[in-house]
């Protein structure tokens, strides 16, 4: 039922929200007006627009990231290890080399953040094609493995002397892409952009490319695809390097759009929150810039609780995805709701 | 620090700290490998530490006692993972994207009633000394290691988990409930695991401290697979991570020869050792055949 696909979500999502909200009476707040805090927060004005639209783009990146690796049938846990890596390519080409001119300058360091996620995506997508071990254990050491290695880099050879931050120094100010004015000073811009665009390129690759569909079949069925003479290894390694690229792109609104530098621990789980984006989405590129933006809204409207209630902190954030998540992914639930509400004879 | 005295404490102290950080890894994992050895994956064990963390340090600040701590850890964490069963088991939720729910709901659950109870969310009351666990946690663990072992190759109730996870519908067939094993092997997996969580708060350090578990959780995953799902080689995989993680601590600032040690190249061998036997380039490691799949009768 075309009906109940969106519907679904939909209905997952408030009933998440209003299980999530319902905690706050414990902290002796109204769940409504935390409600309105968080709306405030997140829409309230154009800077707060802005901001929640700042935290929705790497989501774009990572929802699309999750969605293309599990179309092959992969999961991929391993954005947030993927994001390292292209903030860090950004970084050090940023630093690397500042001759080039403005235009320029942005897209060498936007296909160096592309392929250092590319690659540090293609290793685990190597590993199941080739060596057989599972790609969800082995994304999740490989976040562990890419956070060791992009904060010693960035603690010792690319350390910014300037100061006692866990920093790199500055990127080259031809590399930096400015915000647009209509935010108020939100780091809102070109990243917003290319995070539209790849939306639109990753459905036109899955629904309209014949690699595309190549990636659709294996992810449907490894034997099938293979009859058909489909290699799904190498379709796989494919689709995990396209994950991991799309990943490292968080790089253009973090590195070149607002810090101007790598900063550790600069993302709040990024990468997990990909997770839910797609599935929320349910692997839909163009759905994923909705979820995008609802988890992004999430995370930005909680900041302001500290300051507009009582007893609530911005932790409720992670409270309210988790909610959401666990009302999305509760698959018995929604095919007994579709049996017993939404068929004419009342189940059975 | 003299270089003599560095070299001559460093054995004995070295090896007291790998048992001190081994045990909560040894907790943890063991829940991790009972329930995936019963067919559900458990990327949660992060939540279930991090909430048993939080409880064990709150009931031993109220009752001023560690063990009241400990008890109420490990109730906290069993009925935390009874949430993750419910939606992974009876709800058929996908078990990654439903763990992946539960950790974010721990992270922000437990600074959520932090501020509620003590009015700040970073950490719970110091708790004193004496109203702290000694070494009862770090030879515990061992001792239900050995328990465990002993259920799990003497007992029908190990040949019913392996079932559960290998071949399901056998279990099923001779009248015996995948399900119901299933359930109790994830609450089972919740309470170690809280109690690798009140072993971090209530012995290894003095309070509970926001995200404190720091992907203790993960690594516990990481010794169940490096020990190839099964109780003796994951228990020495968390020794050998536990003596990296004391490595790593005692090399944190020291020099060797004018240059720093890179510490987080210490940090990352265990996932680096992980990924290296998981691709079958140190024999075969092999998941439950049923890892991940929700039971359905045929």
């Amino acid at each position: 039922m075309a009906f109940f696909s969106v519907f679904q979500p939909v209905l997952a999502v408030v009933l998440g929200l209003a299980i999530g909200l319902a905690f706050t009476r414990f902290a002796g707040e109204s769940p409504l007006h935390v409600l309105e805090v968080l709306y405030q927060s997140a829409f309230g004005s154009a800077y707060d627009f802005g901001m929640t639209l700042f935290h929705a783009t790497p989501l774009v990146f990572t929802g699309l990231s999750v969605a293309v690796a599990f179309h092959s049938g992969l999961f991929n846990i391993g954005a947030e290890g993927q994001l390292l890596f292209g903030a860090l390519a950004a970084a050090v080409v940023g630093r690397a080399l500042p001759g080039l001119p403005p235009y320029i300058a942005p897209l060498v360091a936007v296909t160096a953040a592309f392929g250092a996620g590319a690659f540090w995506g293609a290793i685990p997508g190597w590993l199941r094609a080739r060596r057989g071990s599972h790609e969800v254990i082995n994304t999740i050491m490989f976040n562990f493995i890419a956070a060791g290695l992009t904060s010693w880099l960035v603690l010792e050879p690319l350390r910014n002397p300037e100061t006692q931050n866990p920093e790199t120094a500055p990127i080259a100010a031809g590399y930096q892409v400015a915000a647009w004015p209509v935010f108020d000073g939100a780091p809102v811009g070109p990243a917003l952009v290319l995070a539209l665009l790849s939306a639109a390129a990753v459905w036109f690759f899955l629904e309209r490319t014949s690699l595309g569909f190549e990636v659709r079949a294996v992810g449907q069925s490894e034997k099938a695809a293979k009859t058909a003479g489909i290699d799904a290894g190498h379709i796989r390694i494919l689709a995990m390097a396209l994950a991991g690229g799309l990943a490292g792109l968080v790089a253009v609104g973090e590195v070149l759009g607002n810090a101007g530098r790598f900063k550790v621990g600069f993302s709040p789980d990024y990468g997990f929150m990909g997770i839910a984006v797609a599935l929320l989405a349910r692997n839909h590129p163009i759905g994923i810039l909705f979820a995008a933006l609802l988890f992004g809204a999430l995370h930005k409207g909680a900041m302001d609780l500290d300051l507009e209630t009582e007893n609530v902190t911005r932790d409720l954030a992670l409270v309210l995805q988790a909610c959401v998540i666990l009302s999305v992914s509760a698959d018995g639930l929604w095919s007994w709701f579709k049996r017993k509400a939404l068929s004419p004879r009342g189940g059975k | 620090m003299e270089e003599s005295t560095f070299m001559q404490s460093l054995p004995a102290q070295l090896l007291a700290s790998t048992l001190r950080l081994a045990s909560p890894l040894l907790l943890a994992a063991m829940g991790g490998l009972l329930s995936e050895r019963s067919g559900v994956i458990n990327i949660a064990l992060e939540g279930f530490m991090l909430m048993g963390a939080f409880a064990g340090a709150v009931a031993t600040h109220q009752f001023q006692d560690p063990w009241m701590g400990m008890v109420a850890g490990m109730g906290v964490g069993g009925a935390f993972a009874a949430l993750y069963g419910f939606f992974a088991i009876q709800l058929k939720a996908n078990q990654i994207v439903a763990g992946t729910a539960m950790n974010f709901l721990a992270a922000g659950l437990t600074p959520f009633f932090c501020k509620i109870l003590f009015d700040v969310s970073g950490s719970t009351p110091t708790l004193p000394i004496d109203i702290r666990f000694g070494s009862e946690p770090i030879w515990g663990a061992w001792v239900i290691l050995g328990l465990l072992a002993f259920v799990w190759s003497r007992t029908p109730v190990g040949t019913w988990t392996r079932f559960a996870g290998e071949h399901p519908q056998a279990l099923d067939a001779a009248g015996l409930s995948v399900n119901r094993i299933r359930w109790a092997t994830v609450v089972a997996s919740g309470v170690l695991a809280a109690m690798a969580g009140v072993t971090l708060s209530v012995c290894l350090s003095s309070s509970f401290a926001r995200s404190m578990t720091a992907g203790r959780g993960f690594m516990a995953l990481a010794a169940v697979i490096f020990g190839k799902w099964k109780p003796i080689p994951t228990a020495l995989a968390c020794l050998l991570f536990g003596l990296l993680d004391a490595l790593q601590m005692r090399m944190q600032g020291v020099q060797i020869g004018g240059v720093g040690v890179p510490v987080q190249f210490i940090q990352v061998l265990p996932y680096v050792a992980t990924v290296i036997v998981l691709a079958g380039f140190i024999g075969r490691a092999r998941a439950p055949r049923s890892l991940g799949l929700p039971f359905e009768k045929v």
